[in-house]
């Protein structure tokens, strides 16, 4: 059976036509419910991307402030941070929090008057991807900082600066400027693990993608749809960090010059 | 929240010292550094410290605007006491400007941005007028032209004289001056060392550590030698040129001359 409702829109008639055509059904094309429960995946997979990302890198800057500072008990907590995150699997630490810290946590009534815990899904999965991405930023923006030369530092000392001026005008730029590559590694792998949200019901890309191929019983099709759609966020992801990079560039700086 | 109170000393005048150390010892570990210096510099005086590798004299300079803390003995700077833990630094920095032998430039700014970024960032002046001064400073060590270059872009001398004027940028009433010409070609050492002598001779108390022992002669109201961290003897160029009084003198200028 091809489209069987009528045409309302030029997309709808390209899916139609590739179905009556090639017989590959891309319901993500020709069905509205379909379509839009797709384009709300993608929209909740950048949502998700966006967010942790904000928060990874404030995570990175201040837990990396916080690496070099002079109390021993603040060091050794950032460091315990992150070889929590990072020799931990991402999906056990978003079912750890979902599942584990969630239920610890006392319930609140939301609208309905129904009981409901104090963070949804959707939050969670933010909080534990900011934190799982935050604690391999850190230890990027250390490399950063750590390649700024401590002449640098003792010239902005010598102006007057303290260490948190220099490190906000003087360490930091330079540093992001050294680890952006790294950095851009990173992030990607963040917008990529976002799919883990899938398995606390979190209806981003992956979960929507499911849904419709369980629907639809196009899997492969929809495997292949998947696959690409990864590809262009990422692709625009770099696109960004890439753009951001060239934006900042310095010259004689940075390009193996080294000075 | 209250600052800390700093121990109150007396208010400085023109006429006593601008700079006294007094017996200064500092450690790194076990190793001695200083072994006991002392020295008074008045306003106005450009003083050249000289001495072999190792003599501790790059460290005397760094403990009198607090980038090595010392050990043993008291420095102050406008009666100022630096060897103090309540120490403000800040205020004690704006007064002592301090050039480097690698220049240190910031190497994401411009030449005009690393000369107004700490008036802007540290002492919250305004933009316009800083940037004013900028233009001025830069023209006063003969880079109208190269503001927006960045670092990277200039030759050293030309970083070195970038350093002078964002150091200038602060204000300073004292200037340290740290082997500024040692990574320098022999041709640039010469337009580094002109801004230099200009500023000492606009009245600018200038400590300079340096080799260049011609430089010294001709711009140094005293010169200092130090070997192994202590003075080893201290007079007015000629004297201490021609008539070298120590053993040891005698024989780093016999090798360096």
């Amino acid at each position: 059976m091809a489209c069987d409702v009528a045409s309302v829109d030029a997309i709808q008639s390209v899916g139609c036509w590739i179905l009556d055509n090639t017989g590959v059904n891309l319901t993500i094309l020709h069905d509205e419910f379909d379509r839009n429960r797709f384009i709300s995946g993608i929209g909740m997979t950048i949502y998700l991307s966006v967010v942790s990302l904000f928060f990874s890198l404030i995570i990175g800057v201040v837990g990396a402030w916080a690496q070099g500072s002079d109390f021993r008990v603040v060091r050794w907590l950032i460091n315990g941070f992150i070889v929590l995150f990072r020799n931990t699997p991402p999906l056990v630490q978003i079912f750890f929090f979902y599942f584990g810290i969630s239920n610890l946590l006392p319930y609140i009534e939301d609208a309905d008057g129904m009981r409901a815990p104090l963070l949804t899904n959707v939050q969670w999965a933010i909080f534990s991807l900011s934190l799982f991405a935050g604690a391999f930023n850190i230890e990027i923006f250390r490399s950063g900082i750590e390649a700024v030369p401590n002449s640098t530092k003792e010239a902005a000392a010598a102006l007057g600066y303290t260490r948190l001026g220099t490190y906000i005008h003087i360490v930091l730029p330079l540093a992001i400027r050294v680890c952006l590559p790294a950095l851009n590694n990173n992030l990607v792998n963040l917008l990529k693990t976002t799919s883990l949200a899938y398995a606390i019901a979190v209806p981003e890309l992956l979960y929507a993608s499911k849904n419709i191929w369980t629907d639809a019983q196009n899997v492969p099709t929809m495997m292949v749809v998947l696959l690409l759609t990864y590809v262009a966020l990422v692709g625009v992801l770099v696109w960004a960090m890439n753009a951001w990079e060239r934006s900042m560039a310095v010259p004689g700086y940075g390009q193996g010059g080294g000075r | 929240m209250a600052a800390p109170q700093a121990t109150s000393a007396p208010a400085w005048t023109p006429d006593q010292p601008i700079i006294r150390v007094k017996d200064v010892h500092k450690s790194f570990g076990s190793f001695q550094v200083l072994k006991g210096m002392s020295m008074d510099v008045k306003k106005g005086e450009a003083i050249c410290i000289i001495g072999p590798s190792g003599s501790g004299k790059s460290t005397l300079i760094r403990c009198m605007n607090a980038l090595v803390d010392i050990t043993e003995g008291s420095i102050t700077v406008e009666n100022q006491e630096v060897n103090d833990p309540n120490l403000d630094k800040l205020k004690l920095r704006r007064k002592v400007g301090m050039v480097f032998q690698q220049y240190n430039l910031f190497p994401h700014k411009t030449a005009l941005q690393n000369v107004m970024m700490a008036p802007i960032n540290v002492l919250k002046q305004d933009k316009k007028e800083v940037e004013e001064r900028a233009h001025a400073l830069l023209k006063k060590v003969r880079l109208t032209g190269k503001e927006n270059n960045y670092p990277g872009e200039l030759s050293g001398g030309q970083q070195q004289r970038v350093a002078i004027a964002r150091s200038l940028a602060m204000r300073p009433d004292i200037m340290l001056f740290d082997e500024v010409t040692a990574a320098l070609d022999p041709e640039t050492v010469k337009e580094v060392l002109v801004t230099i002598r200009e500023l000492a001779e606009e009245g600018m108390t200038c400590l300079l550590v340096t080799h260049e022992m011609k430089f010294a002669r001709d711009v140094a109201d005293h010169i200092y030698f130090t070997d192994k961290g202590v003075i080893v003897e201290h007079a007015p160029p000629e004297e201490f040129f021609d008539n070298p009084k120590d053993e040891r003198t005698r024989t780093f200028l016999g090798q360096i001359l």
